[in-house]
């Protein structure tokens, strides 16, 4: 049904993953074929039971008397099965086909082992990577660039599509963010170019000292970006990305990537998930950030076609939310949560993670889905599998890096 | 003036002693926050000697001008009450009918007015803060006010603390910046707005450590704030936050010889130390009913059961007091105003100076100061400004003068430091490697462009109006005159060479003189102090 929908019959036929369509019939892979991660973090907490559904389970459809999304087959607004166990909510549907052609999967009772229910101590903690240690001066995305071997020397290895450096890059790797593709640069009306090449010329000067890598870097970048001119890029395969910030960020990683200018590392977020009142189930609050989400996602990997192989989508958020829903209709702040992992090399079409399962006595601190899966396991593989990082001990200090506890989500 | 720098430039790896406009145009780079027109000469004139001693006695030097042009920022006036009433309780009521459903509400935001949001009152600390920096006489003053409140960093985005920061600015760190160390730690220790950013307010002994109350009384006489786990629901227990960060960033240092396990007794003895209520009154409070009462050890001294407050207060005198902590405050503040890595001489100096004047912040600045250390010719010009100190800096250069200051402060954001919202308790770093990167220096370049082509909302450049009367039709003249102007020096003759060129393409363009002025504030020269 959803393949019919989505035009893509011959991908069931085949049982390719549909990333793999395009290059199969392609007669050279794009030249650089770079892997690329792109880490998106959905701050405010989003309700991860509600996203990937254990309609198999009893007690979530007792905790939710009012936002419980529907089981399988009963009618409009239920959830979409993927394994018999968990489904999917149905505004999440334009996601659904990456699943079942196995370039998705999804890890549940992830997150941070950090008790803290704090919205700013727990995106701290999952930024720095170093849980409970509030001193981590740089982030854990920027540790992971300065390990991984240098694939090229661009000045847009990482980019964080938001209006300042977020905590995850901050550090001496070297990572620029911005808001618009277009916008980076030196601005100055008519004379825009010829100022930015004085202002190039006076930095090449030694009085520049320390200096002068930034500002080569600096201009090197704007100069990229102006030549390869990725905002002229249009989206490729009829990709329709929805309107919003969100869309428009994953869009302009799109056109990064597809303008080869050397990323390694894209990074950007999407609010709106903190849905203390008036969640709702099917419907509702969550449901329309959902739906913004889900084609923003869907629309990007349509967009990157078989340029996909070399990516690596994935999603996080600070913890999760109470399994029971509380006197608004919505839900308070809870522990574990839900990731989603898109692209190529991933093992697809499956829910990783051990089930802790809602029963009270299995829940943490007597409310919450425990955490099962540290979410640094899974960007630990991540970085090895697809970044090729050997040494992950200083991209996650402290942390026990056992190979035995990944999951295997990775090919 | 020309001879100076001939001098200077003449014998480029055993520099000369600083000439003395050098040594004018050092000072006002690190004790201030850069020159504005004709300072230099005052300065000059005034003697060097004798004005860094009156910048080390603010007290003393008038500022009418500046303290009254911030009167038109009422919440810099306003208790924590007072915030409380008018920017938090209205936004809470509006959540609360969002909540319950009252007339379809659907944005709370909405139904209060833009001047009872939260926001402003930090977006009022951020103005203040670039005004009095920007127009202060009192500007060493200024530049530590920056460098404690990094120090002793508190987010304005975690929760409440946006209605303590100014509180916390105003009644705890500005008035004790220049007196003792462990008054001000101390002070820092008991403000709510700290008690809240590193939650040492939901601390509480585990239940077996507590004096014999039942917990119920407990609350209620300690009208604090219910402590719970982490925001959630149930009984608190021990958070060790605010004593690891007392230790490794407030005092010892992060090698100061503690141990976890000195950590978590800190925190013990710590307990208790908590806020009351905002809608009860808000200010410390010491709940004594969960305060640890066992027997606890931090760095070898003993604290026997039965203990209170005093435990705590006896505690951070002592850590104010020990010689990790002297070394630790020296060399962050030799770091501030000498070198990025000081002499290790000049810093066991300034610690021995803190230790035998039991920690008086104004002597120990002296001794950074007047060191010989500080005039050495091998740091002029040799640390990178940060964000703050550069955008200041620019605005000051040029002589503009500013009556809204939220877009540079939304400048500032974009360069990677945006005021009162540093997430780490680490604060903004002092050190250039932090703020060298590649965004931020696009940022500061677009900055300088805007700036001096007066194209910055709310502050108003003139940079013709730096030039001597005999430039003004002489292009090439113009361009090394208004480098003397804003960076205090001639041109090096490469980047003369650069601003030739482009003063011959924009031969006749009436923008041409912000231009040049735009491209040497944005040099690598202005990058430096």
């Amino acid at each position: 049904m959803f393949l019919k929908s989505s035009g893509l019959a011959l991908v069931a036929g085949g049982f390719l993953p549909r990333v793999f369509v395009r290059m199969a019939g392609a007669a050279t892979l794009p030249a650089p074929n770079r892997k690329v991660l792109v880490a998106v973090f959905q701050r405010g907490a989003v309700d991860g039971l509600n996203v990937v559904v254990p309609h198999g389970e009893k007690t979530y459809y007792d905790a939710r008397p009012s936002i419980a999304v529907p089981r399988p087959g009963s009618g409009e607004g239920a959830v979409l099965d993927l394994d018999g166990f968990f489904g999917l909510h149905p505004a999440l549907a334009p996601v659904l086909p990456y699943f079942q052609d196995r370039s998705a999967a999804f890890v549940h009772a992830a997150g941070s082992p950090d008790s803290t229910r704090s919205h700013f101590d727990a995106q701290d903690f999952m930024e720095s990577g170093t849980p409970g240690q509030k001193a981590t001066a740089d982030g854990f995305l920027c540790r992971a660039i300065a390990q991984k071997k240098v694939d090229s020397c661009s000045p847009l290895r990482a980019v964080s599509l938001t209006p300042a450096l977020p905590r995850i890059l901050a550090g001496s790797a070297g990572a620029v963010s911005m808001n618009s593709l277009a916008g980076f640069g030196v601005r100055a009306g008519a004379a825009s170019a010829a100022v930015s090449n004085s202002f190039e010329s006076m930095y090449e000067d030694a009085v520049a000292g320390a200096l002068g890598g930034a500002a080569k870097e600096s201009f090197e970048a704007a100069r990229i970006l102006k030549s390869a001119d990725p905002a002229s890029i249009a989206p490729d395969n009829g990709a329709a990305y929805p309107a919003g910030a969100f869309g428009n960020a994953l869009k302009q990683i799109a056109q990064l990537i597809k303008a080869d200018v050397g990323l390694e590392v894209a990074f950007t977020d999407v609010g709106g998930w903190d849905t203390h009142a008036g969640e709702g189930g099917s419907e509702g609050q969550l449901s329309n950030r959902l739906r913004e989400y889900g084609a923003a996602i869907a629309a990007f990997a349509t967009d990157m076609g078989s340029r996909m192989a070399d990516v690596t989508l994935v999603t996080m958020s600070e913890f999760g939310r109470t399994v029971k829903e509380n006197g608004n209709r919505g839900t308070d702040h809870g522990h574990a949560n839900v990731m989603l992992v898109l692209g190529g090399g991933v093992r697809g079409g499956r829910v990783y993670g051990r089930w802790p399962g809602l029963d009270s006595s299995h829940l943490y601190e007597n409310r919450d889905l425990a955490v099962t899966t540290d979410f640094r396991d899974v960007f630990a593989e991540i970085l090895a599998k697809r970044m090729g990082i050997e040494n992950l001990t200083p991209v996650f200090p402290g942390h026990n890096l056992n190979a035995k506890r990944s999951l295997g989500i990775l090919a | 003036m020309l001879a100076v720098f001939e001098a200077s430039a003449a014998a480029p790896t055993s520099k000369p002693a600083l000439a003395n406009r050098e040594m004018a145009i050092h000072a006002l780079n690190r004790l201030a926050f850069g020159p504005r027109p004709g300072d230099v000469d005052r300065v000059v004139s005034f003697g060097v000697p004798a004005w860094i001693d009156e910048q080390l006695a603010p007290e003393r030097i008038p500022d009418g001008a500046v303290e009254s042009s911030l009167e038109r920022f009422p919440t810099l006036a306003m208790t924590t009450e007072k915030l409380w009433e008018k920017f938090e309780k209205p936004i809470r009521e509006a959540r609360q009918e969002k909540k319950n459903g009252v007339n379809g509400v659907l944005d709370e935001q909405a139904m209060v007015p833009y001047e009872n949001r939260p926001r402003r009152i930090v977006e009022e600390l951020t103005e203040a803060r670039i005004l009095r920096a920007v127009r202060s006489e009192r500007q060493l003053n200024e530049v530590l006010v920056d460098f404690w409140m990094n120090h002793f960093n508190v987010f304005a985005g975690k929760g409440l603390d946006r209605i303590f920061l100014t509180s916390f600015e105003r009644d705890v760190v500005r008035p004790r910046i220049w007196g003792k160390f462990e008054d001000l730690l101390l002070a820092t220790a008991k403000s709510p707005a700290m008690l809240f950013y590193l939650d040492n307010a939901q601390s509480a002994a585990e239940p077996d450590h507590r004096a014999q109350r039942p917990l119920r009384l407990a609350r209620f006489l300690g009208e604090g704030m219910a402590p719970t786990r982490a925001n959630g629901n149930g009984p608190g227990g021990l958070n060790e936050n605010y004593a690891r960060e007392l230790m490794e960033l407030h005092t010892l240092g992060v090698d100061g010889g503690y141990t976890q396990k000195d950590v978590t007794e800190l925190a013990r003895v710590l307990t208790g130390w908590s806020i009351v209520r905002p809608e009860q009154g808000t200010g410390f409070v010491f709940r004594a009913p969960l305060h640890d009462i066992a027997t606890k050890t931090v760095l070898g001294v003993s604290f026997p059961f039965g203990g209170g407050i005093e435990e705590g207060e006896k505690m951070i005198r002592i850590l104010a007091n020990h010689p990790a902590t002297a070394r630790h405050i020296a060399l962050k503040l030799c770091r501030r105003f000498v070198a990025d890595e000081p002499p290790v001489d000049l810093v066991e100096r300034v610690a021995k100076r803190f230790l035998d004047t039991g920690g008086d912040l104004r002597e120990t600045v002296r001794t950074v100061v007047t060191s010989p250390e500080f005039s050495d010719p091998r740091y002029y010009r040799a640390k990178i400004k940060s964000p703050f100190e550069y955008v200041i800096s620019a605005v000051r250069a040029i002589g503009a003068t500013t009556d809204d200051a939220l877009p540079i402060a939304r400048q500032l954001g974009q360069m990677g430091e945006p005021l009162y919202l540093c997430q780490p308790p680490t604060g903004y770093s002092d050190a250039a490697e932090a703020w060298v990167n590649t965004g931020a220096l696009v940022a500061r370049l677009n900055f300088a462009l805007q700036l001096a082509g007066n194209r910055l909302p709310g502050t108003w450049s003139k940079a013709e109006s730096l030039l001597p009367p005999d430039t003004a039709t002489d292009p090439r003249a113009s361009a090394n005159a208004l480098s003397c102007a804003l960076v205090g020096e001639e041109l090096s003759p490469a980047t003369r060479a650069i601003l030739e060129k482009r003063i011959d393409a924009e031969a006749g363009e009436n923008a041409r003189v912000p231009l040049i002025a735009g491209l040497i504030l944005g040099s690598p020269e202005f990058q430096r102090q």
